[in-house]
């Protein structure tokens, strides 16, 4: 269409884009620079109701004028993308001098907060983008084979998980793998083990945080295949079973490749949404056996300690991890459009 | 006819109505506070105030919001319910007010030890007070011929007799959620091994020592005779263990204790034999393993004088003797006149005349609490020693107290 035409139908969401998502990231940018000035500490005495003891405050006058000049605080540079909470430059050079084997070297990567949380997201996206579209895939093509008939309420259920507050979905299953829920007991059951508990074991609590994110994450793959197979050219699933191909190989050379940007698109939506696993740490109570990014930023948000640049620090490395990881596919989706 | 009728009984139902509050407001109140019972009880008081509008949002969320509601001009909120560890965070950004003068002229007859003084300046007023002290079921005490502990060590040693005499596998309780409530029991456990916190008189901190080491293996030690699911109970989980009959002595907070000891959520035989005890004392000191906290209110400085007054007066009404009565006595231990005590606060009154410690007041204080609970679960869990989990806090710490100016 005409770049004019173009330039007006796209301007209303440009500007939202704008106001919404551009400038808030700058700000978390700007913000991540710069770190609180010097706190001026003074001793005073402190009288409660059990008594008065000495004790320091902060001498609020001492420091509201450097406030009040520089609000966003003293210019930091990059020190807090280097500092121990994040990439933790100097921990990691000072393990790597010392450390004597690549999994001693690793453990001790794992033990500092930044590296412990991406840890964890990169097994979880990694483990559960796959799985999630192999398991939408194969509930698609059993619904769509399914009769017309428990079609309906068979879509029904499978869309249930992706339709419960990924919060109160996450609680559930928590209260159902607890040692005395229906599920734990069963675990213990099954491995002949009474005091088996998921939630005091981190591999079994990993095992179940990606179980509930396959889980809550494949209808959303199971909708989009669905929707791709109703446009599936019957002509050349006739011709295949005509030529003598079974089930499997129809599946295998005409429903794939019929489906094959779908899959691009579903993995590039399951990559950025899990590298943003939140909600099952909070609802499982996990923060012990596994963190996130996601999670870091929250932890340094709420509560009274507001580590605002410390949080907009961890805001950008995520940013930047999501692009990393949606590199290839964007660079496979411009090349199939370069192409046309 | 009907018309005069109706204006004069109305007319009179106002009347009556104005006298029974006897407290008139000019200007509006928003609170924000903490949700549990005693709170509500204050709000609820505040709000007979007349004359006004009074506000109040009670959220067990309140830590995150009331410093952002605080910081606007004009705040969102006029006076913040707080305790000893958020009053903290709200001086920090300064965004209460001293309350000198609107004492001087409206609250003279505050007793002086509910005002709580920084630096001089009135800051906040104190109205109850609360302390972990142990909870037990006196009749399996008796049953396995055990005294009540006045020691963790003794804790431990009745932990195993109950366990042996197959009344319970994991008798132990507390609140070792992984977080605050995790970072809350170490230092409980640490002031009770005589540590401090830091390097006096700065913001150094000074945990990875011999009193550190041995408030860790106390904790693990706890940990093997409690649910192993520990890391994921707070304090209404390991109060429900409790009431279910599974948990049969347990650190808590003395404003639950109503909740453990009255008629529901547990069996009669449970319930009525939950009783309150003193604070633990650990290796052999004097000091008990445990801090006291007082719950006060403030109120906001982004406010206009008229709203200031209004909060003031309506806060002092939530907190005077006229909100206690046979429901809200047990809810708390009130520091105000007329309150008398209950079985159910012993706890708290034990803590205070054991002389603990209350909790630490320093403004870098949240900040090492958070640093201690987002590290200590590795040690309970086996991964690391304790020497790395508390050099791994401090670690944390230090990078966090630098990035908020505290270090340079």
């Amino acid at each position: 269409m005409k770049h004019k035409s173009f330039f007006w139908f796209v301007l209303p969401s440009a500007l939202a884009m704008m106001l919404f998502i551009f400038f808030p990231i700058i700000s978390v940018i700007v913000q991540s620079f710069h770190v609180e000035h010097e706190q001026v500490i003074k001793v005073v005495e402190t009288c409660d109701l059990f008594g008065c003891k000495e004790s320091t405050t902060i001498d609020q006058e001492a420091s509201a004028a450097r406030r009040e000049a520089q609000p966003l605080g003293q210019f930091a540079g990059f020190t807090t993308y280097l500092d121990r909470n994040h990439l933790a430059v100097d921990a990691v050079k000072s393990t790597w001098g010392t450390s004597n084997s690549w999994r001693d070297f690793g453990s001790q990567m794992l033990n500092l907060p930044f590296y412990k949380a991406i840890g964890f997201t990169l097994t979880f996206t990694f483990v559960v983008t796959p799985l999630v579209i192999i398991l939408g895939f194969v509930i698609a093509v059993a619904v769509n084979s399914a009769t017309k008939l428990i079609r309906g309420p068979l879509i029904f259920f499978s869309l249930l998980p992706m339709m419960i507050t990924p919060l109160v979905g996450a609680l559930i299953l928590f209260w159902m793998v607890d040692a005395r829920g229906i599920i734990g007991t069963t675990l213990q059951h099954l491995a002949g083990d009474p005091d088996l508990s998921v939630k005091a074991s981190t591999p079994l609590m990993w095992i179940m945080l990606m179980v509930y994110g396959v889980w809550h994450s494949a209808p959303f793959a199971f909708i989009v295949y669905y929707a791709g197979l109703q446009s599936i050219n019957l002509e050349t699933l006739e011709a295949a079973r005509v030529d003598g191909a079974n089930r499997w190989l129809q599946i295998r050379h005409v429903v794939i490749p019929h489906l094959l940007p779908l899959t691009t698109f579903i993995a590039l939506m399951q990559l950025m949404d899990n590298f943003r696993v939140f909600e099952p740490i909070v609802s499982f109570s996990a923060s012990a056996h596994a963190t996130s990014l996601s999670w870091a930023i929250y932890n340094d948000l709420g509560g009274e300690t507001r580590q605002m640049s410390s949080a907009a620090a961890t805001s950008v490395l995520t940013i930047i991890g999501v692009a990393i990881l949606l590199s290839p596919v964007l660079v496979r989706t411009w090349r199939d459009f370069d192409r046309k | 006819m009907f018309l005069k009728h109706a204006a004069l009984a109305s007319g009179l139902a106002l009347m009556a109505g104005a006298a029974m509050a006897d407290c008139q407001i000019s200007g509006n109140v928003s609170i924000v506070g903490n949700e549990f019972p005693a709170i509500h009880t204050v709000a609820n008081g505040a709000a007979e105030c007349t004359g006004g509008e009074v506000k109040s949002n009670l959220t067990a969320d309140h830590q995150k919001i009331n410093v952002a509601g605080m910081q606007g001009n004009p705040a969102e909120y006029s006076s913040a319910i707080i305790a000893n560890s958020s009053v903290v965070a709200l001086m920090n950004e300064d965004v209460i007010r001293p309350l000198d003068d609107l004492v001087a002229e409206y609250g003279q007859d505050i007793p002086k030890n509910q005002l709580i003084t920084i630096g001089g300046k009135v800051m906040a007023v104190a109205f109850m007070a609360n302390a972990q002290t142990l909870a037990y079921r006196k009749d399996v005490l008796e049953e396995i011929g055990v005294d009540v502990p006045k020691t963790y060590e003794e804790a431990l040693e009745a932990a195993e007799k109950i366990r042996a005499a197959g009344i319970s596998q994991y008798p132990m309780g507390g609140a070792y959620a992984a977080g605050w409530n995790l970072a809350e029991e170490f230092v409980n456990m640490y002031i009770g091994h005589g540590g401090e916190f830091f390097k006096p008189g700065s913001a150094e901190v000074a945990i990875n020592n011999e009193q550190g080491v041995a408030a860790l293996n106390m904790m693990k030690s706890l940990t093997a005779y409690m649910n192993p699911d520990f890391l994921t109970h707070d304090s209404n989980a390991t109060g429900a263990e409790m009431e279910a009959g599974n948990v049969i002595l347990m650190n808590m907070w003395g404003s639950r204790m109503g909740n453990l000891m009255d008629a529901e959520g547990a069996e009669e035989q449970v319930y009525s034999n939950i009783t309150v005890g003193g604070p633990l004392t650990v290796g052999g000191g004097k000091t008990s393993a445990s801090t006291l906290w007082w719950d006060g209110w403030t109120v906001a400085k982004n406010i206009s004088d008229e709203d200031a007054v209004a909060t003031f007066l309506a806060m002092k009404h939530g907190t005077s003797p006229a909100i206690l009565n046979d429901e809200t006595m047990g809810q708390a231990v009130w520091m105000i006149d007329g309150y008398k005590p209950a079985p159910v606060n012993d706890g708290v009154f034990a803590a205070i005349a054991a002389g603990t410690t209350s909790y630490p007041m320093l403004p870098y204080m949240g900040l090492l609490h958070t640093a201690l609970g987002d590290n200590l679960s590795d040690f309970l869990l086996g991964k690391e020693s304790a020497e790395q989990a508390l050099a791994d806090a401090e670690a944390a710490y230090t990078a966090a107290a630098k990035e908020k100016g505290f270090l340079q």
